[in-house]
């Protein structure tokens, strides 16, 4: 009887105020996701102006097999996945190298300057790189190049060569992030207990044992968790930076095209609305699925820090 | 190298061997993280002494560390006639001011909402907004809903709105408000206060550090933002500063036209390569400029959500 008295809309009442104060996200979140993951229809319809989302005749499967006939889709797929891939790897061990290195030698002055140093480049928005990167790989007055000729060497032509661009884009990716998660592992190390090391330096050990034996094996559950959680956006690219980096040179798209720029492209320059709302719910729906097995690797390994 | 031998050594060769290896970790650790800020440090010191070259010594020898020739022509010429960038200026300081204020607001007052234990629906909330980082509609949906139901292309709220909420900042901010004792909030609304009421005057005062470091997140990400303004501004007045930067940088032709036709220059002799660099510099000046002193907040923050994971 109780129970009843106290029904839905007593509830409403009694959080009228928390309920208002979440009426702008609410809505926000309702306009620019939910609303538009309605739009995902599209990827089975034929989009014409006139028709709009829900007018458009449908088309069945026809922009998926368009999408994967076009030999695309497994280019985008595989790039997407790999630079992720490279990019975790390489991005988490130089951080942390680099934040080892600042806890055990660094003075304070110098670890100061060192860290504002390494985190400047995260500050800089994509297209800035965009044009460091002309700077450094410009055939005619490129530093690269320049630095090339002065040593009695051919000249590279950078931007018309699909091989060099997964090492430069790995190169990029590390030196953007490299300061942010510098920070966030040199965060974990400091929180780890220092009785341990002194412990150790009772017991001989020397400082790479202590190392070896100790930071390295108290990071691996920061490292394991933003590992996982990295591995659930591995089919998300980074389209500021691709496509500042590469824009549309299609030369070099056999190595750097991903899903992102492949979505974005068919979008604005060719139009295809139908093919490209079907590779984005594609990619959306390679994206869920490797979230939910990150999260159940994360579960399993320390439910803590689970995201749910 | 095994702990066995080191334990029936003496203390002294203990403490020798130690000094040693703590050397050799210095040298490593200091040649290492010098050879990394270089290269963190370096592209910019280009970029500046890209800018400051003669044109004429950029085509005959490249680009530089050490300008072969000092000129700063293409700065001269930039601020002769600014009307384009400071325009752009304009857009990118109005709309990081207004969107930073509104989102902090808008996250922070989200935030609270779902970080008081007693609010019955704050699991399903949460789930609510949580869910928009798992599954998304992607890029083709999201663009036709703004353009074709919210009408929002060439104006200055598309460059505001979709960068207002960051699901990501919502947790981070909530996490940081589970931490402030609820009987402060309690004891608050014993005293009558509303729940919008105790949000302003007891909460916010109390989350300044959090309420910091998400909101310079949310002003670098307005600020640097060019993505929106690559989708929905074809006006030349509503570009913001990075899209400016980028559209003149793979248009140099079209910066010729505009400054012929605002009489910067008479032919074609434009110092198309010293330009380019010296707009990047104008471009990046204020954050290059106010990072130093903002860094130790974003440290600060990264630390707060590191350790409390």
């Amino acid at each position: 009887m109780k129970q009843k008295q106290h029904g839905f809309w007593d509830d409403v009442k009694k959080y009228r105020s928390l309920l208002l104060m979440l009426v702008p996200a609410v809505l926000f979140f309702l306009l620019f996701a939910y609303i538009p993951m309605s739009g995902i229809i599209l990827a089975f319809k034929q989009y014409d102006y006139t028709g709009g989302v829900f007018g458009s005749p449908w088309n069945g499967w026809d922009n998926f097999k368009f999408f994967f006939n076009s030999g695309d889709a497994w280019r985008v797929t595989r790039n997407t996945a790999l630079y992720n891939i490279a990019f975790i790897v390489v991005n988490n061990v130089v951080q942390i190298f680099a934040a080892i290195l600042l806890f055990e030698v660094a003075g304070k002055w110098f670890r100061k300057i060192t860290q504002t140093v390494l985190f400047l480049p995260y500050f800089i928005s994509w297209v800035v790189v965009g044009a460091i990167a002309y700077n450094l790989f410009n055939f005619d007055v490129g530093t690269i190049n320049v630095l090339l000729k002065g040593l009695g060497m051919q000249p590279v032509d950078i931007y018309n060569t699909a091989a060099y661009w997964p090492v430069i884009l790995v190169v990029v990716s590390a030196w953007k992030t490299l300061g942010y998660g510098t920070i966030m592992y040199l965060a974990a190390i400091t929180s780890i207990d220092t009785e341990m090391y002194e412990a150790a330096e009772i017991d001989g050990a020397n400082i790479f044992q202590r190392i070896m034996k100790i930071t390295v094996p108290n990071l691996m559950p920061t490292v394991i968790i933003l590992v996982l959680l990295a591995i659930g956006n591995v089919f998300r690219g980074d389209f500021g930076m691709f496509y500042n980096m590469v824009g549309n040179n299609g030369l070099l798209f056999s190595s750097t095209d991903v899903i992102d720029t492949f979505v974005f492209r068919s979008l604005t320059t060719s139009n295809e609305i139908g093919m490209s709302a079907a590779a984005g719910f594609y990619q959306s729906l390679l994206g869920f699925v490797t979230i939910m097995l990150a999260n159940y690797a994360v579960r399993k390994y320390d439910k803590d820090r689970a995201l749910f | 190298m095994s702990s066995t031998t080191a334990s029936i050594n003496s203390p002294d060769v203990n403490r020798k061997r130690g000094n040693r290896d703590k050397l050799l970790l210095a040298v490593i650790g200091y040649v290492t993280l010098t050879v990394l800020a270089i290269f963190c440090i370096f592209p910019f010191i280009l970029i500046v002494s890209s800018s400051l070259s003669e044109e004429s010594a950029i085509i005959e020898k490249g680009f530089q560390l050490i300008p072969s020739s000092f000129s700063t022509e293409a700065y001269s010429l930039l601020f002769k006639y600014p009307a384009d960038m400071l325009r752009a200026y304009g857009v990118t300081i109005s709309v990081t001011a207004i969107g930073t204020l509104f989102g902090l607001f808008l996250t922070s007052m989200t935030a609270y909402v779902l970080s008081r234990r007693d609010f019955k629906w704050r699991g399903r909330f949460s789930f609510f907004f949580f869910f928009t980082t798992l599954f998304s509609g992607g890029l083709v949906p999201w663009y036709l809903m703004i353009v074709n139901y919210l009408h929002l292309k060439d104006t200055l709220l598309v460059l505001i709105l979709p960068l207002l909420m960051n699901v990501f900042y919502i947790i981070v901010m909530k996490s940081f408000m589970s931490s402030i004792p609820d009987a402060i909030t309690e004891s608050a609304k014993i005293d009558g206060a509303g729940d919008f009421r105790i949000f302003m005057q007891l909460i916010v005062p109390l989350s300044k550090p959090a309420l910091a470091t998400i909101g310079l997140f949310i002003a670098l990400a307005y600020w640097n933002d060019w993505y929106n303004a690559l989708l929905f501004i074809s006006k030349s007045e509503l570009m913001p500063l990075q899209y400016y930067l980028y559209k003149m940088l793979g248009n140099m032709d079209g910066m010729r036209k505009a400054m012929m036709a605002s009489g910067a220059v008479v032919n074609t002799d434009l110092p198309t390569e010293s330009l380019k660099m010296a707009m990047t510099i104008v471009a990046t000046g204020p954050i290059l400029l106010a990072y130093p002193f903002i860094q130790k907040y974003f440290v600060t923050g990264l630390t707060i959500g590191a350790v409390k994971g």
